[in-house]
């Protein structure tokens, strides 16, 4: 269904979007995880026909963006990362323009109209001003407003920044029933939790470039850590980090004053682990273990934090 | 259609829902219209008229002086209050009076020897504040005429001129000149004294001095006998040009803001072409325009009497011209502004020298003669002069025919500019 080829996007110097290439198919849900400043927004943008790429192009349904009023933007639907909404109009009048952008009008649009504001909720709140709106309203009403055309493809550029759990999971509820209706979403965010939830893919974006692109299951085999054992110390001083990295079956081990946070391949590890502890003289407080996460994947693959 | 037709409503939609914008687009050129038409405009009361107040110092303190003080106190443009030199001095500096005139000792016997040819002219003394070169020489003018008169009502039957005469008489008979020409001077001055002699009735009333021979009928040419010119109707034409510039302004921050706001990408992505997305807030903006002068121009009509004295299609057609200019200066401040904080002041600083140019508020024929050229090129001016021709001074369509075309062309141009310079890219 969506279909992006060696896209690249530069702005002077800064290579904002370097070589990307993407495939979605029907009722696939994409998420594109990156730090601020990765490229996510002018990925987006050449997606939706917004930024001209340099080079490379665009296919939704096998048909290349042509021009401004192309009818392939019809299948497009796109959710900015602003709230880009006229707060001094009604929800209803906010969602009757972007319809009649489409060329909805009529009862096609006042039925549509009806089905986007059921979806987000807001059916009672329809006669309203946005401005009037909490935060997490107005994010679902920036939803609603990409979905009056109905479209195959929706792009969300970070549908959820700042916004309360209740909203965030009310959104997250709109999304997976666009899912079960066959839709194809892209979603760009910055939260690990939110594209665990709710990608079937992952791709993961650094300095303008796609680093991984796999499930949630093969990017987290991309590291050699099955889980992280966490152990607190009764005193600090501990001197057998050098030995303990050496050891076989950990992939890595850091110390932090009291506490150990050991990398190991398999968990089986542990028992052998404890002992060779003891046997250090190392007195154990407190153990936990936890298991790799999409944020342990992006500083393996990047070298840096998500949130950097 | 729809998406067109979806964007003008949406814009008309915000510029009501917005208070602030429809105080400043409506109330505002009404009031301040209201004002300055009442301020330049002439006063329904004879009573309201504006008096220039001026200070008299009487060096004399008797005859021909304190009849030019009264003469100059019944003047309807004066309002003349007496004063000690240094008070009067102190008065004119401070700026609390525009103009002081001074009448020096022995005026009356001097200015009638100087009347004669004989002897020197008294100096009369006029004060004036720089700033009030205008008033100064109203004054001028005023105490000129009022000086002869006064004077000459002196020396042709006033007691100064009784001794003027009779002395003047005496001085030529023991002058050495030609005998006949001192006969012609002295039978001159035997006659002047047998006509201050006679009685004042028997003079039928004739002291009333030399005055200016001749009277001046004012005509103010409007449209057509009978009608009065009316300030109000260059005051409301400039305020509502004023603040349909204004509007524009709002019309190109508010494109920005749309940017701004992520809108701008949402529009982008809807399969919409330029010409649909300019187009639909150039006619908007023009709507809104239209609906300005129209507002402003009843109200002038409906409480100050203003009407179209000259061609109804000339103004109608002047007004929509300005108003698509208007649409296009917005496009062009959206065009040419980076952000809207930035554009705002730049766009404040044109608006403000364009308005000022066109003669809005003050009447370009003040202007210096170069300025009056160059404001040919300021397409506020030709609204302004245009609809001034169909309203108060009643022209015809054929006058109205180059405001209309320059209005135009300066739509064009902005609109060409703003489509070349336009960012469509949405920022990435």
């Amino acid at each position: 269904m969506l279909r992006a080829a060696s896209l690249k996007k530069a702005y002077g110097a800064i290579h904002a979007v370097n070589g990307v290439s993407l495939d979605a198919a029907d009722g696939e849900t994409i998420g594109l995880l990156g730090p601020n400043g990765a490229g996510k927004t002018t990925l987006i943008g050449m997606l939706a026909g917004l930024v001209e790429p340099d080079s490379g192009e665009v296919r939704i349904a096998g048909e290349a963006i042509g021009g401004d009023t192309s009818a392939v933007k019809l299948k497009l639907g796109l959710v900015p990362q602003e709230l880009a909404l006229f707060e001094e109009m009604t929800a209803n009048a906010n969602l009757d323009l972007f319809g009649a952008l489409y060329g909805l009008s009529g009862a096609r649009l006042a039925r549509e109209r009806a089905r986007v504001l059921e979806l987000v909720g807001l059916s009672d709140r329809a006669k309203d001003k946005a401005e009037s709106f909490s935060g997490g309203m107005k994010r679902r009403l920036n939803l609603a407003a990409a979905l009056m055309h109905d479209p195959q493809v929706i792009l969300l550029d970070e549908p959820t920044v700042g916004v309360d759990p209740q909203s965030r999971n009310a959104i997250f509820d709109n999304l997976e029933e666009l899912k079960a209706g066959g839709k194809t979403l892209l979603y760009t965010t910055h939260y690990m939790e939110e594209a665990a939830r709710l990608c079937d893919r992952i791709a993961i974006m650094d300095h303008g470039k796609v680093v991984a692109n796999d499930t949630l299951s093969e990017l987290l085999r991309l590291i050699p850590v099955s889980n992280f054992v966490v152990i607190d110390l009764a005193a600090e001083g501990f001197d057998g980090m050098p030995e303990l990295r050496e050891m076989s079956g950990v992939a890595e081990a850091a110390l932090n004053g009291r506490q150990l946070r050991i990398g190991v391949e398999a968990l089986s590890l542990l028992p052998d682990l404890l002992v060779w502890l003891r046997g250090r003289g190392a007195e154990i407080e407190h153990i936990l273990t936890e298991r790799p996460t999409l944020e342990t994947v992006f500083l393996h693959l990047t070298g840096r934090s998500l949130r950097d | 259609m729809t998406a067109f037709v979806a964007l003008v409503r949406k814009d008309l939609r915000i510029f009501f829902a917005d208070r602030r914008a429809v105080i400043m687009a409506f109330a505002a050129p009404i009031l301040i219209g209201s004002f300055f038409g009442y301020v330049f405009g002439e006063p329904r009361n004879p009573k309201d008229q504006s008096r220039m107040k001026v200070l008299v110092v009487d060096q004399e303190r008797q005859g021909a002086a304190k009849d030019l003080i009264a003469s100059l106190g019944k003047d309807p443009n004066l309002e003349v209050a007496a004063s000690e030199l240094e008070a009067a001095r102190e008065a004119v500096r401070k700026g609390k009076v525009p103009v002081a005139i001074v009448i020096p000792e022995k005026f009356g016997e001097q200015a009638g020897q100087a009347l004669f040819g004989a002897g020197a002219k008294p100096e009369i003394i006029v004060l004036f504040d720089p700033s009030h070169r205008v008033e100064a020489g109203m004054i001028r003018g005023i105490l000129t005429g009022q000086v002869m008169q006064t004077v000459t009502k002196d020396a042709f039957g006033g007691e100064g001129g009784k001794r003027t005469a009779t002395s003047m008489r005496r001085s030529v008979e023991g002058a050495p000149m030609e005998a006949s020409e001192k006969s012609a001077l002295t039978g001159l001055l035997q006659s002047v004294e047998k006509f201050n002699a006679r009685p004042q009735a028997a003079r039928g009333g004739g002291g009333g001095g030399l005055t200016i021979p001749f009277a001046m009928k004012d005509e103010a040419l409007t449209s057509r006998a009978g009608v009065v010119y009316n300030s109000y109707a260059h005051s409301f034409g400039g305020m509502a040009i004023q603040f349909m510039l204004f509007m524009g302004i709002d019309v190109g921050i508010g494109m920005l803001l749309l940017r701004q706001r992520g809108l701008w990408r949402r529009f982008r992505a809807a399969p919409l072409s330029k010409t649909t997305l300019l187009g639909s807030r150039a006619v908007s903006a023009m709507l809104v325009g239209m609906l300005i002068l129209a507002v402003v121009f009843s109200f002038a009509w409906l409480v100050f009497g203003v009407k179209v004295e000259g061609s109804m299609v000339g103004f109608l057609g002047i007004c929509a011209a300005f108003s698509l200019m208007t649409a296009g200066y917005g496009l062009l401040i959206a065009a040419l502004g980076r952000t809207p904080e930035a554009a705002r002041g730049l766009a404040i600083l044109g608006t403000l020298l364009m308005v000022m140019l066109s003669g809005a508020w003050v009447p370009s024929f003040l202007f210096p003669r170069w300025m009056q050229r160059v404001t040919t090129l300021v397409p506020a001016r030709w609204a302004m002069d245009g609809l001034d021709a169909m309203t108060w001074r009643g022209l015809g369509l054929e006058e109205a025919l180059p405001a209309i075309g320059v209005l135009l062309l300066a739509a064009v141009v902005f609109g060409a500019v703003a489509v070349w310079k336009f960012r469509w890219e949405a920022d990435g």
